[in-house]
């Protein structure tokens, strides 16, 4: 199976704060991977890293096939970021700002169209500015210009803050549609219940680090390999673990 | 890169469309700039009519900064501008977009005040073409330099103050070539200009190559 996301002592500062202190990530496509962990943990620092908009400083990072650390704007157009904010110009209507993302994003307007059809942001809510949106109706749109790329990497940080029931509903339909259709998911959540049932593994962070974030073909591997120089008793002991 | 630039020039355009705020704030706010130089010099107009150019580009430049400043402004709010990373949009295309919309406003920004001077300052207008070609390099000049240190100010705290501090001492060149050369324009003699004209266009080429070049690591860095 492919893997989309491979981190090997990932480390990503912030000044000279390192928010990921050596992460081991994989993530196999079309994977839904839930990262839990307390605030201030890295979970945000961790997915947008993998957006390429934080760089990996050390380690090894390769996200859909393509070194981090050399190149971190060659797959931004592959990838889908569902961040805190909205990402949305206030002055501009609903159907601006999914066409301007989809355009910018190398989609055609038809894909706008059709995400805010899915997202219910047809009829009138469409041309409304996003300024006046409600913070419901702001998450929507972000969602529906995430589906408007058609990602291969999903990118996901709190992605059911602000919605209402049936908006939770109609997110998580589409997170299994994508998955299902090869798409890779990363989710980080506060809800562990409801992202629990969505995800297909979980793993957790704690001080910049990732808990069970190896798949088992590269414990297997691990485990074979002849012990590198350095590692061994050092290692974060979480490391080894999964958390199914 | 040229559709990415046309992509982004659009969303700019259409984001000051919508809010207004050239109309109602930057336009009103030039004119009355034109206004309170008026009282404060001379009421004789033919002092106005001789320092006419000088205060014009003055003018431009002080109305221009807030141009500038809304073309990043409207980045930074709902960080919009990580949205234009993750965008994939060619750094140089996302350049010449943000600075052909900043170009586009001070145009309409000038002919506003190129009509208050005429008014206000009694300028009889000479030298049509030199004038033309002033206002396109000048214009496109200003521009170019401010879009570039516009994204440098972007991803600061004090972004609103330090702009104008970054900006005025390198467009400094700017005013005087520009106000120099419309002197010469308007006073009918043009061969006076030219060197100006030529510095202006320097200063363009230069900042619009360097822009093109530099604003996709810079954004990377804001």
């Amino acid at each position: 199976m492919a893997t989309a996301v491979r981190l090997r002592s990932a480390v990503s500062l912030l000044g000279r704060f390192p928010a990921l202190a050596g992460v081991d990530l994989d993530v196999a496509a079309g994977e839904i991977v839930l990262v839990q962990g307390a605030n201030g943990a890295g979970k945000t620092t961790l997915l947008r890293a993998c957006a390429g908009l934080v760089p990996f400083t050390a380690g090894e990072a390769e996200i859909l096939g393509q070194d981090m650390r050399k190149s971190r704007k060659a797959v931004r157009r592959r990838i889908g970021l569902l961040g805190h904010a909205s990402f949305l110009y206030d002055d501009l209507t609903v159907a601006d700002n999914l066409t301007f993302s989809a355009k910018a994003a190398g989609a055609d307007a038809a894909s706008a169209e059709e995400a805010m059809a899915r997202l219910g942001l047809g009829g009138r809510l469409r041309d409304v500015p996003a300024g006046r949106l409600s913070a419901g109706q702001r998450r929507r749109v972000a969602v529906a210009a995430v589906v408007a790329r058609s990602p291969e990497l999903w990118l996901l940080d709190e992605p059911h803050a602000g919605l209402d029931a049936a908006g939770r509903d109609l997110l998580d339909g589409i997170v299994r549609e994508a998955a299902a259709g090869g798409s890779t998911v990363l989710l980080a959540s506060h809800e562990p219940d409801r992202a629990a049932a969505l995800a297909s593994r979980t793993v957790t962070m704690a001080g910049g680090q990732v808990a069970g974030g190896l798949l088992p073909e590269a414990l297997a591997g691990l485990t074979e390999a002849p012990p590198r120089r350095g590692a061994g008793a050092g290692a974060p002991a979480g490391k080894a673990s999964i958390v199914a | 890169m040229w559709r990415d630039a046309v992509l982004v020039a659009g969303k700019d355009l259409r984001v000051e469309v919508r809010s207004r705020v050239g109309i109602n704030q930057v336009i009103p706010f030039a004119v009355l700039v034109l206004i309170v130089f008026a009282f404060a010099l001379d009421s004789d107009r033919a002092t106005l009519a001789a320092v006419g150019p000088g205060l014009f580009w003055v003018t431009v430049l002080f109305s221009g900064l807030l141009a500038i400043q809304r073309s990043f402004v409207i980045e930074s709010d709902d960080d919009a501008r990580d949205a234009l990373r993750l965008s994939g949009l060619d750094g140089g295309g996302i350049f010449l977009g943000k600075a052909a919309a900043v170009a586009a406003q001070l145009v309409l920004l000038e002919v506003v005040l190129a009509l208050g001077v005429i008014v206000l300052y009694g300028v009889q207008l000479r030298g049509a073409a030199m004038l033309l070609l002033t206002c396109v390099a000048a214009t496109v000049g200003l521009a170019a330099a401010g879009t570039v240190y516009g994204v440098i100010a972007a991803g600061l705290r004090v972004r609103d103050t330090l702009l104008p501090l970054l900006v005025l001492p390198v467009l400094a060149p700017v005013l005087l070539a520009a106000a120099r050369a419309c002197e010469a324009a308007l006073a009918g003699t043009p061969a006076e200009g030219w060197p100006w004209v030529r510095m202006l266009t320097v200063f363009a080429t230069i900042y619009v190559t360097f822009g093109v070049v530099a604003f996709g690591p810079l954004l990377e860095e804001a």
